[in-house]
């Protein structure tokens, strides 16, 4: 082509030379940000999901909103010592502040034993880089990816006639994802304990230990509270009654849990947390978690943090197991929306979080 | 009229080394902050070195370049132009360098860890932890990496107009390139 062509075809090609650069790009940066992809599992997509599951938002988690902060201590046993470097598994006393709380999306939910019970944590070993963990009362989640999640979320559409999720719809998510059934069904026989005291709790997700020498160990671990369990009582309390008595117990006597590992067997799968573990598979009792105070959410330690799962210190590594990076990422969108929200008060106020002096007295 | 001197090949060096950074930093930003999908963790462990090394070279390159003036533009180009360039350069420095503090920030702000790289090396936060603060510049984050993807594509296309259309010398300053398109 001629170098100095000035005929207007030609500077009509020059002009189009000079739009075609920044149009490609432009257009590969709407691809990127998924607005050319209408069937991508975007973080906000999904917190429109939940908003219609009915979370309800306004300062608040867009999921696990009803919760009390609690602090303590763990205490290594020094088990699981040789599996991983994490200082967590080596140190006595690490300060840990901790957040009790239920699965669903509303403040202001009135206690139930039979919705998801949740423990997440923040380990701060005094000189390595901390350590955050969400687990749940289920063994296992019924849920393998993101698509799973956003098909769950939107299968519990709150239907403005009934003020719940369609039934047609929640039994058609189950129909259309029948590898979760297995893991559904193991959590429906769950055993159903009194309250937040004597639960178990499960990281859901596996993780790689990572040793001095880097040998990679993929664990599960559980919280398994020292405390009788109890199953939950078939009369219920109140509102917060889950919550009080968790008060009561706490302030009553340090609360404590054995965090247990479970090794991955050669047949486990490591990257889905829908699938359940061997039955024998080998333990490490790798500490022992101790919770000896607990705080409003309203002023309380745990409010202003996010239980990022993917916040690891050196010696634990995430595995490929896609919920990991679900989690990470809709944790930070939600704790981005809330910060920025006006919230109200918490159901679990400070008041109600003191000790008991009048309570204890009226007891003894 | 007089050809246009290039720019030394240190600035060319370093022009080209952040456009190569930034333009992959802009897409893995908006990739990553709407994605939920197996890369989302190995792409924020990915920007926050990139974000900090970009910040570095950029401190590094205004300083080389309050020392050494760039090739004067052309006599010829409309003063609004001139006026449109320096303006656009002055935000480009601008964002460089602001962009890669507000994440810093707003990381800190978060009460978030900052792992530099893999999980040991940790930055300092620079903001005492206040949520307020970290959706405020979260949010801030997000409206200057879209006014720098902007500037980009207009810094882009008056390459290409300078290249193409007025063949006045001023991309083959940057290419260094010796004839015109």
């Amino acid at each position: 082509m001629a170098a100095k062509s000035t005929g207007p075809s030609g500077s009509a090609l020059r002009w189009l030379g000079v739009a075609a650069a920044p149009a490609a790009l432009a257009l590969g940066f709407l691809w990127a940000g998924g607005w050319l992809s209408p069937n991508r599992v975007t973080q906000n997509r999904l917190m429109g999901e939940l908003h219609d599951a009915g979370s309800y938002g306004q300062g608040f988690r867009r999921a696990h909103s009803k919760g009390v902060c609690v602090t303590g201590r763990f205490d290594a046993s020094g088990a699981a010592a040789s599996v991983s470097k994490a200082a967590i598994f080596h140190e006595q006393s690490v300060p840990v502040v901790g957040r009790f709380a239920l699965g669903a999306g509303q403040p202001y939910v009135t206690d139930n034993p039979a919705t998801v019970r949740s423990m997440a944590l923040r380990f701060m070993p005094k000189d390595a880089p901390e350590w955050r963990a969400a687990m749940n009362n289920p063994p296992v989640l019924p849920l393998r990816d993101a698509q799973d999640a956003s098909d769950f979320f939107s299968s519990q559409r709150i239907d403005p006639a009934t003020g719940k999720p369609d039934p047609a719809r929640v039994k058609a998510f189950g129909a259309a994802h029948p590898w979760l059934q297995a893991a559904a069904e193991k959590n429906a026989h769950r055993v159903i304990t009194s309250g937040f005291a004597d639960d178990t709790y499960h990281s859901l997700d596996s993780f790689l230990l990572v040793g001095e020498t880097g040998t990679k160990t993929a664990v599960r671990w559980a919280m398994v509270p020292v405390q009788l369990v109890a199953p939950a009582d078939t009369a219920a309390g109140g509102r917060d009654y889950l919550f009080q008595r968790l008060i009561a117990d706490i302030h009553d006597h340090p609360l404590q849990w054995h965090m247990v590992l479970t090794v991955a067997g050669p047949h486990d799968a490591v990257n889905d947390p829908s699938q359940i573990w061997a039955q024998d598979d080998r333990t490490i009792d790798a500490g022992t978690l101790t919770l000896s105070a607990v705080e409003s959410e309203d002023g309380g330690p745990c409010t202003g943090l996010t239980f990022d799962p993917l916040v690891l210190p050196p010696g634990i590594v995430a595995s490929a197991d896609p919920i990991l990076q679900l989690r990470s990422g809709a944790y930070m969108r939600s704790f981005s929306l809330r910060s920025g929200e006006k919230r109200g008060p918490s159901a679990i106020t400070p008041a109600m979080t003191q000790a008991p002096a009048a309570e204890s007295e009226k007891k003894s | 009229m007089k050809p246009i001197p290039a720019f030394s090949p240190l600035a060319r060096v370093l022009h080209w080394l952040m456009a190569v950074m930034i333009l992959s930093m802009l897409f893995i930003g908006i990739f990553m902050a709407s994605s939920l999908g197996p890369s989302y963790h190995r792409l924020v462990s990915l920007h926050r070195p990139l974000g900090i090394a970009i910040l570095v070279l950029a401190l590094l390159r205004l300083t080389y370049r309050l020392r050494h003036a760039p090739p004067p533009l052309p006599n010829d180009l409309p003063a609004v132009l001139k006026l449109a360039a320096k303006g656009s350069h002055i935000l480009l420095y601008a964002l460089m360098i602001a962009l890669p503090l507000v994440g810093w920030g707003m990381l800190s702000a978060g009460g978030y860890p900052i792992p530099l790289w893999g999980n040991a090396v940790l930055l300092p936060p620079i903001l005492p932890h206040n949520p307020a603060v970290w959706s405020w510049l979260r949010s801030i984050h997000t409206v200057l990496a879209f006014t720098l993807f902007g500037l980009v594509l207009a810094h882009i296309g008056a390459a290409l107009f300078h290249g193409l259309i007025r063949r006045d010398g001023v991309l083959q300053s940057m290419t260094g390139r010796k004839t015109p398109l």
